[in-house]
């Protein structure tokens, strides 16, 4: 567990942890830093939506393996949980914009959904809850 | 995050290094956008070659850069961009929106 402030000087703190972690699972590089990416991108939604940029709100981390039985076989990864306490978010103002449209803004969700096999918001009690689960595939001709 | 400046002529180039994100990517829209709306720069270079990490929001700041240079009539210029620069630029499907190049040389020829 990993619990942060929603100050934005802590983003590179956590892509410090994420990416070392991803690595240490053994997930390739491109899939290293798109998962990292995920979390950072995730983060910042957090303060910038859920907390309206306020410096001083509590963000928690959760990480823990995950499993899944994909072709017959079991896959690992990893699950990652970002738990905030600010204001219950609205889905329909985080679809994100069309790719197509040329503007600032409305990229982040995309790369989040883009990099992870699970997104997943809840609301519960006066904590929302991301859910982000990435599977380490095994490579077909592994033995 | 650092940002320093080098004007040659009529081209201004901006030598970014660190990870640029949502806490720093205001100065670099900050910078841009100076130089092209109130500088009137005819040729903005921003050199990305360490840059580790750009997120959305410094994505964001990039094509506010470009938006600004369309309107102005003048070129913006991104040089030696990271494998993850590059990652998050195709994956929001910008790579083809920008004028890249791979070096400071090849954007100073055209």
């Amino acid at each position: 567990m990993l619990a942060v402030y929603s100050n934005p000087r802590w983003l590179s703190v956590v892509r410090g942890a994420v990416e070392r972690l991803t690595e240490t699972l053994g997930f390739p590089a491109v899939q290293c830093r798109s998962i990292t990416r995920a979390v950072d991108e995730a983060l910042t939604n957090i303060v910038r939506h859920s907390y309206g940029n306020r410096l001083d709100q509590p963000i928690a981390l959760y990480f823990r393996s995950a499993k899944r039985c994909q072709h017959g076989e079991i896959e690992g990864g990893l699950e990652i949980l970002l738990c905030d306490r600010g204001r219950a978010l609205d889905l329909n103002t985080l679809r994100g914009r069309p790719l197509e449209q040329i503007r600032p803004g409305g990229l982040g969700l995309h790369l989040i959904r883009q990099a992870m096999d699970t997104v997943e918001f809840t609301r519960k009690g006066l904590t929302n809850q991301l859910r982000l689960v990435k599977y380490l595939a095994r490579p077909r001709n592994a033995v | 995050m650092n940002i320093s400046t080098r004007r040659l002529d009529k081209t201004t180039i901006f030598d970014v290094s660190g990870d640029i994100d949502f806490a720093n990517s205001p100065e670099v829209r900050q910078s841009v956008l100076r130089e092209i709306r109130e500088i009137h720069t005819a040729r903005v270079i921003v050199n990305l070659r360490q840059v580790r990490y750009i997120d959305s929001s410094g994505v964001a700041s990039l094509i506010e850069g470009l938006k600004a240079s369309r309107d102005l009539g003048s070129r913006f210029i991104l040089i030696g961009l990271s494998t993850s620069a590059r990652e998050v630029l195709q994956l929001s499907r910008l790579i083809k929106v920008f004028e890249i190049y791979d070096n400071e040389e090849q954007a100073l020829a055209t």
